[in-house]
């Protein structure tokens, strides 16, 4: 007996989907990050080392959680849960006391301001991120069932 | 940076976005349009690099950090093919959407690069 042709792009229609405008929209917010940072610390480091230190961090959390996203299996999963929590923390953390205290953060990071400097793209997409999470578990979970 | 080539460069990258973005909600996989409009932008950027280069050369100096200019400029020149890539290698709406969000991400990374460049100093 034939088995019918098999067309393989509906399979990696539902591999992405959205998912992926999620992962790359997250892959420019870790290059603009570690873009920024490096300028930084590679120029003005001893100005603001507590602002600079914290923008490096969230460049490498914007690159753990873009490689997180686009890797499958239960750790990965966990590992983006854990960094998109942290970007949600870090951007209302950072936001607020860069609004209260602009002494603190004299010079602008991912953060400051609730991410304005980036359109406030890093204040939108962990909530994304962390539907298209609670949703890809969920189909995930009924697979297994 | 010559000024007007930097807006038409923004010009071109917004409308690209635009209309690989409008390609993506009609639910068209890339096609030569949104891949064409991209290659577009990014030969766009090539010509800005070599404009970038050769600038200083005739008395046209950024007032800014040079290393930022080039952080981004370098940036954006390697982003769009990444968006390339991808979308040869996932033939769907979505990859044409991806191409939008990156040539609108090379429009805003333009615009400050020329910010940069003819920063002023109070």
């Amino acid at each position: 007996m034939h088995s019918p042709p098999t067309d393989p792009s509906p399979v990696r229609t539902r591999s992405r989907g959205i998912g992926g405008v999620l992962i790359a929209v997250y892959g420019v917010l870790a290059l603009a990050a570690t873009g920024r940072s490096f300028v930084q610390i590679a120029t003005k480091f001893d100005q603001a080392p507590l602002a600079y230190l914290l923008s490096a961090l969230s460049a490498l959390v914007y690159i753990v959680a873009t490689i997180a996203l686009i890797k499958r299996g239960p750790v990965w999963h966990r590992i983006a849960w854990v960094t998109i929590s942290f970007e949600l923390l870090g951007v209302l953390v950072v936001g607020l006391l860069s609004v209260y205290d602009r002494e603190l953060f004299p010079s602008d990071t991912v953060w400051s301001v609730f991410g304005r400097g980036y359109l406030f793209i890093p204040l939108v997409i962990p909530v994304l991120g962390m539907i298209w999470l609670s949703t890809r578990s969920r189909e995930h979970s009924q697979k297994r069932v | 940076m010559i000024e007007w080539f930097t807006w038409l460069q923004v010009i071109v990258a917004a409308a690209a976005g635009v209309l690989c973005l409008i390609l993506g909600v009609a639910k068209q996989p890339p096609n030569d349009y949104s891949l064409g409009a991209v290659l577009a932008v990014e030969v766009l950027l090539l010509a800005q690099l070599v404009v970038a280069l050769l600038a200083p050369a005739f008395g046209n100096e950024p007032s800014g950090s040079p290393l930022e200019f080039y952080t981004y400029l370098i940036s954006a020149i390697v982003l769009l093919p990444a968006a390339g890539f991808w979308a040869f290698a996932e033939r769907t709406r979505w990859s044409t959407i991806i191409l939008g969000v990156a040539a609108l991400s090379a429009g805003i990374m333009l615009y400050r690069m020329h910010t940069i460049w003819t920063a002023q100093f109070a």
